[in-house]
């Protein structure tokens, strides 16, 4: 790939320009780069929360005494924990961040983000996080007090579990805020000519109501965990009670972050589906303006349910049906996308491909999981059904039957842009059926243990509760979903290995950045395109016949392809750089030095202001 | 003048304002979250002490914290005055006006301190109550902010110094004088509600 | 397929179970109360559900590209009238449901008043349960007691830790409530009193568990609730006001007796006494360990996780920490004589 060679003033270190080899990885700024380093990356972490969730479900196949467990009390904690902890910061956050990073600049027609170093330290920050909460199993003991850490069990526990999850949280938070600054600006400053916002496509309208989700939320959690840390470390009072501190606190920043945050978990698979649902429909996504307004809406409504997740503290009959009513209010909004999808495919000509069966899977999934939801809203149902497996039940549904199987949508609808090869069809169907089956057979049962007194967070099980088939039931389904993965990983290396090659537009799709070539160019576009409406590509090949079906626009005037052979000359990109990686060392050299020793503390802030220096006085070119 | 709004690549931006600017507008929003998050905590915990210790609010000096909040809102004049230096092209007042304006931050740091050991003296630290360690986070997070503040105006003022900052970097000193605002905007809130408001 | 499964599965569990602790099976008015407001709005989300996931798999197979099909379908931007209609509906079916939703939440939160109304104050520690009758003067941990058909008043806090003098510190930490054939949980959090009604319509056994996660043993924390009649109930009171008869002289009980006043083992060569933790006296709160008055008609112990057997006494007695983990109370290596005269003692408080 040809880069721009400019003549740099002498300075040093120069700034490296290879953009082949293990150490370009290092030093890219590319997005496209970076969202194949989140994606990895986070599929690796899948694959860690994937054998978490086993060791989970093989602790409960089977009744048992609590001295006879397969885990341990003190593992088990250690592992479910983790589990959460993976699957919503370090895989399903980064998988939306690899799609938001690859996709934003080519739907909207830039040649990359608003800062692209910005965006090379994210993804930097974001790894180390993951790594520095990992360590924990390394440096006597990962994080013990559930995802959602509540105090003042977490502020006061023994051993280093739960600072590694204060700290290591603060880190991996750092990178989202920052990202999402990243891709505000992007969105809002770099669209193409002609690009309105309300032509925009949906999974762009998506990342931005998410990015502004974890700009308004971040903030919050990251004092929640200054002040867990605090108390652990310095011995504060936050959420002491023999000084006075109220436990309570603790879940109102948390869940005032957390639950914007679930809604950042799902909008980019939504946002995924409203752009797979249509392509293979042939029609355009149903009711665009009230899909955006809607997701808008659960964004903005989103920061008003919160203490949903809190109706058994005590809060008080008012509050409990203030929350009550808003948490059903948001069921209206998420509604109208679901009809909307529907109606996307109604009198469609469908192509039941895998990524369409994943979008369709998503679709029915969520439905579930939303009506599971509404029961949850019933304040009193939910103090037989809070902290107990039917909650549990809830949330894999939306987040594993939807964010996940979204999420896959995305990668097999995008396989061949990334990756410029085609996938296996067959492989690909035999993924989802066994993942649709795996999934429905390990957390359907969820539900009836849940309303049948299991609570959750036990590491065994007593038998005579009545509750061991569908524990059994669910633990079979797990190893099938294990399986579906192992066939997607399968088909992902036979792909990259010799799959058929990828033409720029292989399914027919309907928006930009099937106009450059599979795997696209370092600079993307050519020539930066002028945007006349809504799914440009589709109204460039296909006009409107008498009867509203699509009819291909005279060939020639169809010319708007780019040129395979690599146009692009005389584009500066932004070089790559080592600082972000640099910078980014210095933060879990400060984690660390909290929990050990000043001097690693300083030797972190000398790397992070370093790095910084190093950032902003290099050259631009 | 001002060089025009561009992204790193000189096009045209859709809303005129240029990317970075843009970007620490949006930084801000959350800061506001964050100030707003730990001044809430103070707010619920402000009287929480243990039985028979003193209720931060009984050893304020409101004088001594208004000089030291004065000193603070004369920075952000002599931030103003430092941006209209560089806008004009006068690199030399550019430098004094960013000197003064981190002297005063430093004024306003060690008024801090002095003010905390006080404190401390007196028995009221971060462990000693709730509500000290709810008065001492949410200052000392703004006086870590005003820290970084300080940092990046004498680096500005270093690069000048070194002749790297042009008028093409005009954008620069614009962003950091927001940042710089917005912290004495929290530091109003928060005198207001920590210290004046009973 | 599997779907299929958990969907019938979900239907059939809508109805009744005979679960010992489920909340498909209610046997008192709060339970019943909120199972009479699940259940209709499980089936109307049941009906929801049909219809939807039947109109996307009818779409799905309906409107596969076929040969002879029109591969070019019109090209639909929306229908504002369908969002309104898909708008309004599911918002009048929420409201509706909202209702008995809101009726519920103020009914279950009302304080029971009234001579019939028993008080009961239950105090959640690492890892066990202290229930305390504070009009009765009595104090008990683990099995709690009470008459049939009259509300209990309960009052939910979370321990102030007392010093334990052993290795091991309990933290004052968030417990949860939780009996779910006679009602919802409720959150036990320190600093804070939080309030739940229950009341059993017949007599029996109910199985509760601690239901929020609280460290290491949190899956063992669980306790029994026994409703008898009014007759039954007051005699249990004032069987545990009363103070044990002392054991027969030389008798095993007798010497198991003395030794919880002091035992001398080697690792506490200057001896050590239960006494440190736990009382005999049924109505004294605020120990380390539970109130062991009457611990000998209990059904479990360790807080409900063994049947209370000798066999199992014995296994605890000797090491608490091999069958509960995390549990305050040690190996104080006693021998095998000391654990026999200790489980007959404890044995004999009936």
């Amino acid at each position: 790939m040809a880069v721009v060679a400019v003549p740099q003033r002498r300075s040093w270190p120069r700034r490296p320009t290879t953009t082949t080899g293990f150490v370009s990885w290092l030093t890219t700024v590319d997005h496209k780069r970076i969202g194949i380093l989140y994606g990895v990356t986070a599929f690796v972490f899948m694959l860690i929360g994937g054998i978490e969730a086993l060791l989970i479900r093989l602790a409960l196949a089977r009744p048992t005494t609590p001295d006879a467990a397969l885990l341990d009390a003190d593992t088990y904690n250690q592992i479910f924990t983790m589990h959460g902890v993976t699957m919503v910061f370090l895989v399903v956050m980064p998988l939306g961040a690899a799609f938001f990073n690859y996709m934003t600049p080519l739907l909207i027609g830039a040649r990359d983000v608003a800062f692209p170093r910005l965006n090379a330290f994210s993804y930097w920050v974001f790894l180390l996080g993951g790594l520095f909460i990992y360590s924990g199993f390394l440096l006597g003991g990962a994080p013990d007090g559930g995802w959602f850490g509540y105090a003042s069990l977490s502020s006061l526990s023994e051993g280093p579990g739960m600072t590694f999850y204060a700290i290591g949280l603060q880190i991996a938070g750092l990178a989202s805020l920052v990202a999402s600054v990243n891709f505000i600006v992007t969105i809002i400053n770099m669209r193409a000519p002609g690009m309105s916002l309300m032509r925009m496509p949906v999974f762009v309208w998506m990342t931005l109501v998410v990015n502004f989700l974890l700009l308004f939320s971040l903030p919050i959690l990251a004092i929640g965990l200054f002040q867990l840390t605090f108390d652990r470390i310095w011995l504060t009072n936050f959420f002491n009670p023999t000084m006075g501190g109220d436990p309570i606190l603790w879940q109102h920043l948390f869940w005032l972050f957390g639950h914007p945050e679930v809604y950042v978990l799902i909008l980019p698979a939504m946002g995924i589906v409203s752009e797979v649902l249509p392509v293979f429909s042939r029609k355009p996504l149903f009711g665009y303006a009230a899909v955006v307004f809607a997701g808008a809406a659960i964004g903005f409504i989103g920061f008003g349910v919160w203490a949903h997740h809190m109706f058994a503290t005590g809060l008080g009959a008012i509050a409990n049906t203030a929350f009550g009513i808003s948490t059903m209010i948001i069921a209206v909004p998420t509604g109208i996308k679901i009809f909307n999808w529907l109606g996307t495919m109604w009198k469609g000509a469908l192509r039941l491909t895998t990524p369409m069966l994943f979008s369709i899977g998503f679709v029915m999934m969520f439905v579930i999981g939303g009506l599971s939801g509404v029961t949850h809203a019933v304040v009193p149902a939910d103090y037989q059904q809070t902290d107990t497996y039917y909650i549990v039940a809830h949330f894999h549904y939306v987040l594993f039957g939807g964010a996940i199987f979204g999420l896959f949508s995305g990668i097999y609808y995008w396989w061949p842009k990334f990756t410029g090869r085609m996938f296996n069809e067959r492989l690909g169907k035999l993924h989802f059926w066994l993942m649709i089956i795996g999934f429905n057979m390990t957390f359907g049962p969820m539900h009836i243990l849940g309303l049948q007194g299991m609570p959750r967070r036990q590491y065994f099980f007593s038998p005579g509760q009545g509750w061991d088939f569908w524990n059994l039931v669910s633990s079979i389904g797990a190893f099938i979903i294990a399986v579906s993965i192992l066939v997607f990983m399968v088909n992902a290396v036979r792909s990259l290995a010799k799959g058929k090659a990828a033409e720029a537009d292989p399914w027919d799709a309907r928006t930009l950045e099937w106009t450059i070539p599979s795997p696209p160019p370092a600079h993307n576009f050519d020539e930066v395109p002028t945007v006349h409406a809504r799914d440009e590509l589709w109204h460039r090949k296909y006009a409107e016949d008498t009867e509203g079906r699509p009819a291909p626009v005279v060939a020639g005037a169809q010319d708007h392809h780019q040129e395979e052979h690599g146009g692009g000359h005389g584009i500066h990109l932004p070089l790559p750089s080592f600082w972000p990686l640099f910078a980014a060392l210095g933060i879990p050299l400060i984690g660390y030095g909290l929990m050990y020793h000043w001097s690693l503390i300083v030797a972190g802030v000398v790397t992070l202001l370093t790095g910084l220096y190093g950032w902003m006085l290099e050259p631009l070119e | 003048m001002a060089a025009e709004p561009h992204t790193a690549e000189h096009l045209p931006t859709a809303t005129g304002l240029d990317n970075r600017k843009l970007a620490m507008w949006t930084f801000l929003g959350s800061e506001c979250l964050f100030f707003g998050a730990l001044i809430s905590t103070f707010l619920l915990y402000r009287k929480n002490v243990p039985e028979g210790e003193i209720i931060p609010s009984e050893i304020y000096d409101i004088p001594y914290t208004s000089v030291s909040s004065f000193v603070l809102l004369m920075s952000s004049l002599t931030m103003v005055l430092a941006l209209a230096a560089i806008q004009r092209g006068d690199h030399r007042q550019l430098r004094i006006w960013l000197v003064c304006t981190a002297a005063l931050g430093m004024v306003f740091i060690s008024g801090q301190v002095f003010e905390f050991t006080e404190f401390i003296e007196h028995g009221f630290t971060i462990r000693s109550s709730v509500a000290g360690s709810a008065f001492f986070l949410l200052t000392g997070f703004h006086g870590a902010h005003v820290t970084v503040g300080i940092l990046m105006l004498l680096t500005l003022a270093m690069l000048s110094s070194t002749g790297r900052l042009t008028q093409e970097h005009t954008l620069r000193v614009e962003m950091i004088g927001l940042y710089w605002h917005f912290v004495d905007i929290v530091w109003i809130v928060i005198f207001t509600l920590v210290y004046l408001i009973p | 397929m599997g779907l299929l499964a958990a969907l019938l599965g979900l239907l059939l569990a809508a109805c009744r179970d005979t679960l010992p602790q489920s909340s498909l099976n209610p046997a008192g008015p709060q339970a019943r109360e909120i199972d009479a407001l699940f259940v209709p709005v499980f089936w109307i989300a049941a009906g929801v559900f049909v219809f939807v996931e039947g109109a996307i798999l009818f779409a799905a197979l309906w409107f596969r590209r076929r040969k002879g099909r029109q591969a070019n379908p019109v090209q639909t931007h929306g229908n504002t009238r369908l969002e309104i209609v898909w708008t309004v509906i599911p918002a009048v079916i929420l409201a509706v449901i909202a209702v008995p939703t809101v009726r519920t939440i103020f009914a279950l939160a009302e304080e029971p008043v009234g001579p019939d109304v028993v008080q009961v104050r239950v105090i959640a520690h690492q890892w066990w349960w202290e229930f305390e009758y504070p009009e009765l003067g009595v104090v008990t941990a683990n099995e709690m007691h009470m008459p049939v058909g009259r509300p209990v008043n309960i009052r939910l806090e979370s321990a102030e830790v007392p010093e334990s003098g052993v290795d091991r510190k309990a933290i004052p930490v968030i417990h949860s409530f939780w009996v779910p054939r006679l009602g919802g949980k409720q959150d036990m959090v320190p600093g804070r009193v939080n309030r739940l009604t229950l009341e059993a319509d017949e007599p029996g056994t109910y199985l509760g568990q601690c239901a929020e996660f609280c460290g290491l043993s949190h899956a063992n924390m669980r306790f029994r609730v026994h409703a008898v009649t009014d007759q039954e109930f007051d005699a249990w009171a004032a069987e545990m006001k009363e103070e044990a008869p002392a054991p027969a002289e030389g008798s095993p009980e007798a010497e198991g007796a003395a030794l919880f006043q002091q035992f001398t083992t080697g690792a506490y060569p200057d001896g050590f006494s239960c006494l440190a933790c736990h009382t005999v006296d049924g109505t004294v709160g605020g120990q380390v360990g539970p109130n062991l008055a009457g611990f000998g008609s209990r059904q479990t112990l360790g807080a409900g996780i063994y049947d209370n057997t000798e066999a199992n006494l014995k296994r605890w007695l000797d090491d608490p920490r091999a069958m509960k983990p995390g549990a305050i109370m040690p190996d104080y290596g006693l021998s095998e004589d000391q654990i026999d005269a200790l489980a007959a003692y404890l044995r004999s408080l009936e």
